[in-house]
């Protein structure tokens, strides 16, 4: 029984890596520098404790700031796709705008449905903005920067992020709204649904490196832009856009925004939140945004990793945002271009394609690892090949179809 | 219907049973256009009944107008489809000078100019209409960007008829017996130039951004699953629920009083008009919501030509106002009907020869188009539910008046 | 068809229950029907080939003074085949304004006749759901009745003027 705790639940699951850098800092940095003294009767755990705690607060109070950028971002990225400005008054060029709404929100009404769960309507929004920045733990901005390097690292992720879902749901019913629970069960369905292809999809890569690790999986993609694992077997192609469909789908975006869908149910499960809850809902909701992004580049796009074997050209920390912040404006050019499905289409589009078709890719990315025992340069070129091939034939077909479909006349 | 649902599920034993929500859509509700309130059973997501409950927006136009003389009803029908409003006065002055038997052969005929004058606005009225429609439509389908653009070039429309009338939305401009004279254009004025020049100018501006927007949003394929066989309206049901103008074209009826029964100086200009179809090629059904959105794409275009004939003709001289000393029409009663955006926009009135009505009667095409509602709108989504409103194109202030 | 030869289709076929025909006035000619009647006379209306009246335009009550003892309602048909147009005309008395329903034979009858009832108290028969449509369910009074008094309180709360 005792070796069963000294060896934790899960033995094969190593939460903390035997290297962690935190551990490293203390012993090769703070104990040589402290007082002999001290020094002597200072525990390591400790002090490890401590690094990390204060990491978590730099973490948690700088994040914030992701979604602060964002929101403006969005605002000014739709202006510009409606011909307008956008924010214009508050700094210049309207840049501190969000910065006074936010000030705005904190000081503006806390208002708890008097007929609504009072404890689950004041925690759904902790749960969710949690969740939200617990996702970014696992995620390795740069070669170094990684707050903890899993070795279940996108495990962890599909797992915290669906728990978003519960706090959802909690917002919803809490309310004593209808509109409130039509909105959270809209998007209990959602999430749970493409839950699935975005996992089949992610399983793909984990063949493909065979590993859980994220730190694994961006090293495994050292060796320019060829070798990321888009490009990698044509599979894996596929696997991207059902994978980044699926997160837009995650994150309740357009045109899956139904869970908050204006026009229908007024704002879904946040209808009755105001002030500072509010504004938590708004902060995860872009938070969430930047992470499956940066998980779709990780995953993807090479993570830190550069274009180039050996330069650093769109390479490290900046290259990796600059990356992640592509993928999120694409989101926000979708959101500003399309309109929103119903909701049975919406489950549609998950269960009679991205779920067969994700399943296809798992077969075609088995085969394929049997057939190239590792990736060379033959693999990768014939998987561009066919890539490029299914691209031109693609545009082809739609271009035909495009233009036979005739323009209705009237009379 | 009762009857029929109970011998169902005494079939089916074991049909699942749900308890019904019942959820109040509105009066305050981003996409219920104003103040619709609509009481859905739902199930799940999926309507039961939606029965709409109206009478938000009542300000006793007709009341009111039992106590106000005939001129001083004109802006009250300003304030009936406020989004429309130049349609709105032309009816009643048109039923009232039918009324008063105004004609050629009388003395006080309304002039040449101002007919040309009330259908060039009305006509530019009638695309701010659609604009506004379109992209209102497309906000309830979940897309925001038309909307902006239907807003900034209606911002145009609105720019020129503040021009001739001073207002933005109630404009109180077409009169009895011609136009208002608070503005003047004189004919063959620079001002009269400019400003025709500057229709032109919006004209050619606009018109290749009808085709933008139907690449925009018509042809999205998400739009047109979300419109395409929704909501299906045959042309019976459409008469006998009295929908009009595009909702009924958009069942496929051929039936527009600017053609078939022509007013004012409408059999001069040559125009189509727009008729849905069958499109079994993209999933298009005859009657359906996408149907009844594409009429009106097309009716502005139709609207266009005919804005295009006046500007190549010009403006005749003359009066803009006829001749008239005191708007007392003779004993006896008219219902006249013309052709508003939103379909037949008929005016009862009754007179008793003194210069105040004894009845009047706006018949409005949003209150019997809106009554449809509850038949088009069983069994659907709560999603479709807010397509229907947007495709039947409402204005609360037309429905409750 | 004009509204004089319709007139006489309708002398016809019901007799004793159409009244006469009001041409003198300016504007429209409408046919006077009994109000027992008017169902029948405007199934009769719509099923028929060479009349085939498929849409009713308008459905409007009138109350023409404070002296008048009769409460009118207008019947405004077109026809979509035929393109031909009619009036029809009904009148009951104030103290029992009773009319049989013509929603069963044009569905926009519904919710015309609904207006009527909510306005000027004429109670149609057989309609399905006559409830008031424009103003709230507990109003009272029929505001579009000339002998209508503007009420100085609305639950308690004084109507300013």
């Amino acid at each position: 029984m005792s070796d069963f705790f000294s060896d934790g639940f899960f033995k094969n699951i190593n939460l903390q890596d035997s290297s962690n850098w935190a551990t490293d800092f203390v012993q090769d940095v703070i104990i040589p520098r402290l007082p002999e003294a001290v020094a002597g009767h200072f525990s390591v755990e400790l002090g490890t404790v401590i690094v990390m705690l204060v990491c978590a607060g730099i973490f948690v109070a700088v994040v914030p700031l992701l979604p602060l950028v964002l929101v403006l971002a969005e605002r000014k990225v739709a202006a510009r796709f409606q011909n307008r400005t956008g924010p214009m008054r508050v700094g210049p060029w309207g840049t501190l705008q969000t910065l006074a709404d936010g000030l705005k929100l904190i000081f503006k009404e806390d208002f708890i449905p008097p007929q609504g769960d009072k404890v689950l309507f004041l925690l759904a929004p902790y749960v969710i903005f949690a969740c939200s920045f617990a996702v970014f733990a696992a995620i390795p901005f740069g070669q170094d920067i990684l707050v903890s390097d899993f070795n279940i690292g996108i495990f962890y992720i599909m797992a915290i992020s669906s728990v978003i879902v519960m706090g959802v749901i909690m917002a919803g019913w809490s309310s004593n709204s209808k509109w409130s629970l039509l909105g959270s069960l809209r998007s209990a369905a959602q999430i749970v649904s493409y839950e699935i292809p975005l996992g089949l999809s992610i399983l793909t890569i984990v063949m493909l490196v065979g590993s859980l690790s994220m730190r694994e999986i961006v090293a495994s993609q050292d060796g320019g832009i060829f070798t990321w694992i888009i490009f990698r077997s044509p599979f894996t192609f596929i696997a991207f856009f059902i994978f980044f469909i699926s997160a837009i789908a995650e994150v309740n975006r357009t045109p899956f925004d139904l869970p908050e869908a204006e026009s229908e149910i007024v704002a879904g499960f946040h209808t009755e939140y105001s002030g500072m809850r509010f504004a938590l809902f708004f902060i995860a909701e872009y938070a969430n945004m930047f992470a499956v992004s940066a998980i779709g580049v990780t995953l993807f796009l090479g993570g830190w990793q550069g274009v180039l074997p050996g330069y650093d050209f769109l390479g490290g920390l900046p290259g990796f945002v600059i990356k992640t912040l592509g993928l999120v404006f694409l989101m926000m050019w979708l959101r500003w271009t399309l309109p929103r499905l119903r909701v049975d289409q919406l489950m549609n589009l998950c269960w009679k394609y991205f779920i067969p078709i994700s399943f296809f890719n798992i077969l075609g990315t088995g085969i394929w690892g049997l057939i190239f025992k590792e990736d060379d340069v033959w693999s990768i070129g014939i998987s561009c090949a066919i890539i490029y091939i299914a691209l031109i034939s693609a545009y082809a077909i739609a271009g035909r179809n495009l233009a036979r479909r005739p323009e209705p006349q009237p009379s | 219907m009762e009857s029929t649902q109970q011998t169902e599920s005494k079939i089916i034993e074991l049909k699942p049973f749900t308890d019904e929500m019942v959820v109040n859509m509105g009066p305050q509700h981003p996409s219920t256009h104003g103040v619709l309130r609509l009481e859905l059973r739902l199930d799940g997501e999926i309507v039961r009944e939606a029965i709409p409950h109206i009478g938000y927006l009542h300000r006793c136009f007709e009341k009111h107008s039992e106590n106000l003389s005939y001129p001083q009803i004109i802006p009250f029908t300003d304030r009936m489809d406020y989004v429309a409003a130049m349609n709105q006065n032309w009816g009643f002055c048109l039923a009232v000078e039918k009324l008063l038997e105004m004609d050629e052969t009388k003395d006080f005929a309304v002039p040449e100019r101002a007919e040309y004058l009330r259908v060039l606005i009305c006509e530019l009225n009638r695309i701010a209409s659609h604009l506004l429609s379109f992209g209102t439509y497309g906000m309830d389908i979940g897309a925001f960007t038309p909307f902006l653009y239907a807003f900034r070039d209606r911002e145009r429309l609105l720019l020129l008829f503040e021009k001739v009338c001073g207002a933005r939305l109630t404009y109180n401009y077409i009169r009895i017996g011609g136009v208002s004279e608070i503005i003047p254009l004189e004919p063959g004025s620079i001002a009269e130039q400019n400003y025709l020049d500057e229709i032109e100018g919006f004209l050619d501006y606009f018109e290749p951004k009808i085709d933008e927007y139907n690449d925009l949003l018509t042809s999205n394929s998400i739009f047109s699953e979300r419109t395409m066989g929704v909501a299906v309206m045959p042309a019976e049901m459409a008469i006998s629920y009295g929908a009009t103008g595009p909702n009924l074209r958009g069942s496929g009826v051929d039936w527009d009083l600017r053609r078939d029964e022509p007013y004012s100086i409408y059999d001069r200009f040559d125009f189509d008009v727009p008729i849905a179809k069958d499109i079994p090629e993209l999933g298009a059904v005859l009657g359906d919501c996408w149907s009844r959105y594409k009429v009106r794409m097309d009716e502005m275009k139709e609207s266009v030509k005919i804005v295009r004939q006046i500007l190549a003709e010009g403006l005749p001289d003359g009066p803009v106002m006829a001749d008239l000393k005191a708007v007392r029409p003779p004993k006896g009663e008219i219902y006249f009907r013309s052709e508003a955006p939103r379909g037949e926009l008929g005016f009862y009135i009754v007179s008793d020869g003194t210069p105040k009505p004894v009845r009047v009667k706006g018949r409005s095409p949003c209150f019997s188009a809106l009554s449809a509602l509850q038949e088009l709108s069983r069994g659907l989504m709560v999603a479709d539910i807010i397509a229907i409103i947007g495709s039947i194109d409402i204005v609360m202030g037309e429905v409750d008046r | 068809m004009k509204s004089e030869e319709i007139y006489d289709v309708l002398v016809d076929k019901f007799g004793e229950s159409i009244l006469g025909i009001d041409s003198e006035l300016a504007g429209d000619p409408s046919i006077q029907i009994a109000p027992t009647a008017i169902s029948d006379v405007c199934q009769f209306l719509a099923d028929t080939d060479t009349l085939a009246f498929d849409s009713l335009m308008c459905l409007s009550g009138i109350d023409l003074g404070v002296k008048e003892e009769v409460l009118s309602v207008v019947y405004h048909l077109h026809s979509m085949k035929n393109h031909h147009n009619v009036v029809l005309k009904t009148s009951v008395p104030k103290t029992d304004a009773h009319i049989p329903t013509v929603s069963h034979i044009w569905k926009t009858a519904d919710w015309h006749e609904r207006e009527t009832y909510d306005l000027y108290g004429i109670l149609f028969d057989g309609h399905a759901d006559l409830r008031r449509i424009l103003l709230p369910d507990d109003w009272e009074g029929y505001p579009l009745r000339k002998d209508y008094q503007e009420p100085d309180f609305y639950r308690g709360m004084r109507v300013p003027y």
